[in-house]
């Protein structure tokens, strides 16, 4: 959890790097030559029009696919040199939830636990889904909650996973003004005990140390 | 191996929700081979003869009839780019996977052959030697068509093409399988058939694997 960390692992400077990033999909060309970095307790807001390609540079940034030039670096080190370790420091959050229809939303919370390789308690499991509101709905199969509560779930899921680097598209759809400002502040905690954020929106975020990047 | 079982427990109690699924594969692999006798009638000999190839066509069928959800659901609702982006390799959730299928689709065929077979007429020893081959080949059946249900992830009109990609491959271990089974039955050795369904599978478990989390990687991509 991100109470867990200590002080120490604070002072230890993650960065990712992208450097000369060229994406092509099909038979368009989206961007080209495209450089990001980005060090701890910083965030990266990208903006753009649809289908500038936001969600193909975060797809490029965690490695699901490939750029057609440049490289992706996770400090200092290619992403594709060591994947597992990458993917430990990770979490990506897509458009889809991600999250079983018929399993319980404390099943789906500890499944991630399991796959993801995080130690997680019950206890822990249950707090960190009712501090998003889901009290008195962990028992309850995932296809009974509205598509707010799911993002919720998600939030959750982003509380256990004790990731380095979130990669969020779109995290803000679907949740209500409330929610917003949870998940807002959930970043903001992230970015304190210095984390790495790059997320996707089309709404004003109102988080410190948010560099917008536009497309 | 954590990281097996964790995908296999999940898958299996994904299935415990939803039975209906699986389900209808096992009940179309004991209805398809009860209506042979029905048809055929009551000419005991024929049965005997027949009952080897029409249990295995079946039982090949069936396990075609579920295999394209071994990857589907989780290519949909995005949790196959969540295991993809897991610090656990892919090839290992892949086997969890083929294990967790095996499990639902093929184990219960084991264990429905002999009541199947008696259908047939078939003699203790050849419910034996039955038993054996699929036990043998069903796992097969599971791994071959893994390759198939992850090349055809994402394509439409996906379980017509996964037939015609995985059945020509299925043929060495339905001749090897039925072939035991004739082979006990007119009193020959069948030995040899079983060293071949046990070296087909072998080589299935070394290689399938990789094969399969190489295909599920593309189509994510």
């Amino acid at each position: 959890m991100i109470d867990n960390i200590s002080p120490a692992s604070r002072n230890l400077d993650y960065v990712l790097e992208a450097r000369g990033l060229t994406c092509v999909r099909g038979e368009r060309l989206l961007f080209s030559d495209l450089h990001v970095r980005l060090s701890s307790g910083n965030c990266l807001h990208v903006r753009g029009e649809n289908g500038v390609g936001k969600t193909s540079l975060l797809r490029l940034l965690t490695g699901l696919s490939k750029p057609e030039a440049g490289e992706v670096l996770w400090c200092n080190e290619l992403i594709t040199a060591n994947p597992l370790a990458y993917h430990r420091a990770l979490l990506f959050s897509g458009h889809r939830d991600a999250l079983k229809d018929d399993l319980t939303t404390l099943e789906n919370i500890q499944m991630y636990a399991t796959l993801d390789d995080v130690p997680l308690t019950q206890d822990k499991a249950l707090s960190a889904l009712w501090r998003f509101g889901l009290r008195g709905r962990e028992d309850l199969p995932v296809h009974c909650l509205s598509a707010g509560q799911k993002r919720r779930v998600i939030m959750a899921r982003m509380l256990t996973r004790q990731a380095k680097l979130w990669i969020l598209d779109e995290p803000f759809n679907a949740l209500d003004i409330h929610a917003v400002g949870e998940l807002q502040n959930l970043i903001a905690e992230h970015l304190q005990y210095g984390g790495l954020v790059v997320l996707t929106s089309h709404q004003e975020i109102n988080i410190p140390n948010v560099q917008v990047f536009d497309l | 191996m954590s990281a097996v079982f964790s995908i296999v427990r999940r898958d299996l109690l994904l299935v415990m929700r939803r039975k209906s699924e699986v389900l209808t594969a096992l009940f179309f692999f004991v209805v398809v081979t009860s209506l042979f006798p029905l048809g055929i009638g009551s000419d005991a000999a024929l049965l005997r003869k027949i009952a080897p190839g029409v249990i295995w066509v079946a039982a090949l069928l069936s396990t075609l009839l579920g295999l394209h959800r071994m990857f589907a659901a989780d290519y949909l609702d995005g949790t196959l780019e969540q295991l993809a982006l897991s610090p656990r390799p892919m090839v290992l959730f892949v086997a969890g996977k083929i294990l967790a299928h095996w499990i639902v689709c093929g184990l219960p065929l084991v264990l429905l052959a002999p009541i199947i077979g008696i259908q047939f007429d078939l003699d203790i020893n050849s419910l034996y030697v039955l038993m054996g081959t699929l036990l043998l080949g069903t796992p097969v059946l599971s791994l071959l068509g893994s390759i198939g249900a992850a090349l055809t992830l994402g394509v439409r009109g996906a379980s017509v093409l996964l037939s015609l990609l995985i059945l020509p491959l299925y043929i060495p271990v339905l001749i090897f399988g039925a072939g035991a089974v004739y082979a006990n039955s007119v009193g020959l050795d069948t030995s040899g058939h079983f060293s071949l369904l046990g070296a087909l599978l072998i080589l299935a478990l070394a290689f399938v694997p990789w094969v399969s989390s190489a295909a599920v990687k593309i189509a994510i991509e």
